[in-house]
């Protein structure tokens, strides 16, 4: 079940995201950028976290999962330092993610010639 | 005179996108991935015998390092010519955008090349996603008791 959901969820978020591209001037930059602001904003209410509970990893695939990371890290530092937790906490969450996309990026842009 | 028959020629040339085709290859990529990242999870729990929780910072690890690895072969530009959101939407898109980037810019050298242009395509979505996640995270904070 949880693949079905997953499957719909993941793909759902997409096709919108495809929808959007298709009819407005936005470009794929423009898009990934709001869908990260509408994935911590979900969060204020904890609605995203209810699709992740509903959906496993359909949810944790498209971008908008990465804004759902990266409010949840500083709301749970902020929960034990306070408000400049908010800070100190912001990237503990998604730090694998985007560490590992700046380590894979470099050594392969080292390794590998440009194609086009 | 001219201007006006070249420009009906290439509106003429130009493939009409069929916007509902696009938005089915959208949501039946999007969704492949979104199973692949559930079956990734719970690969890992096992393999590992971990927290499901702690497993899915092992899948988004996983699919970063291959879709990083396809944009090197030259690979990924075309899968997305075909799949277009389905494969930029999920999490590949932003390894995809960050390892072209270094590629590029690689002949321009690894300070002024890479470094000052790996961020290039992705720096938008780290900005807004931490302006936002503060932003939202204050309110939830202060009204909300976070």
């Amino acid at each position: 079940m949880i693949y079905f959901n997953s499957f719909l969820i993941s793909g759902l978020i997409c096709l919108i995201a495809q929808l959007i591209l298709d009819n407005t001037k936005l470009t794929p930059g423009h898009v990934t950028a709001l869908f990260v602001v509408i994935g911590a904003a979900l969060d204020v209410f904890n609605i995203y976290d209810k699709i992740v509970l509903w959906a496993g990893g359909g949810a944790m695939v498209p971008i908008t999962s990465f804004g759902h990371l990266l409010i949840h890290g500083a709301l749970s530092s902020a929960s034990r330092y306070g408000i400049t937790g908010l800070l100190l906490g912001m990237f503990d969450l998604t730090a694998s993610g985007i560490t590992a996309a700046i380590i894979f990026a470099f050594f392969m842009a080292i390794i590998f010639k440009p194609h086009s | 005179m001219e201007k006006e028959r070249y420009k009906n020629l290439v509106d003429k040339n130009i493939p009409k996108e069929n916007v509902m085709i696009n938005a089915i290859k959208a949501f039946l990529v999007g969704g492949v991935l979104g199973i692949i990242g559930q079956g990734l999870i719970d690969l890992y729990t096992v393999w590992f015998d971990i927290p499901t929780k702690d497993a899915s910072p092992y899948m988004i690890i996983t699919l970063i390092f291959v879709a990083s690895l396809l944009t090197a072969f030259g690979v990924f530009d075309k899968l997305v010519s075909w799949a277009n959101a389905g494969l930029l939407i999920p999490i590949t898109g932003f390894a995809h955008a960050m390892t072209s980037a270094a590629l590029e810019y690689k002949k321009e050298g690894l300070i002024l090349g890479i470094g000052a242009n790996i961020f290039k395509l992705t720096g938008s979505v780290i900005l807004y996603g931490v302006v936002a996640a503060y932003v939202f995270g204050l309110l939830r904070f202060i009204f909300l008791g976070g």
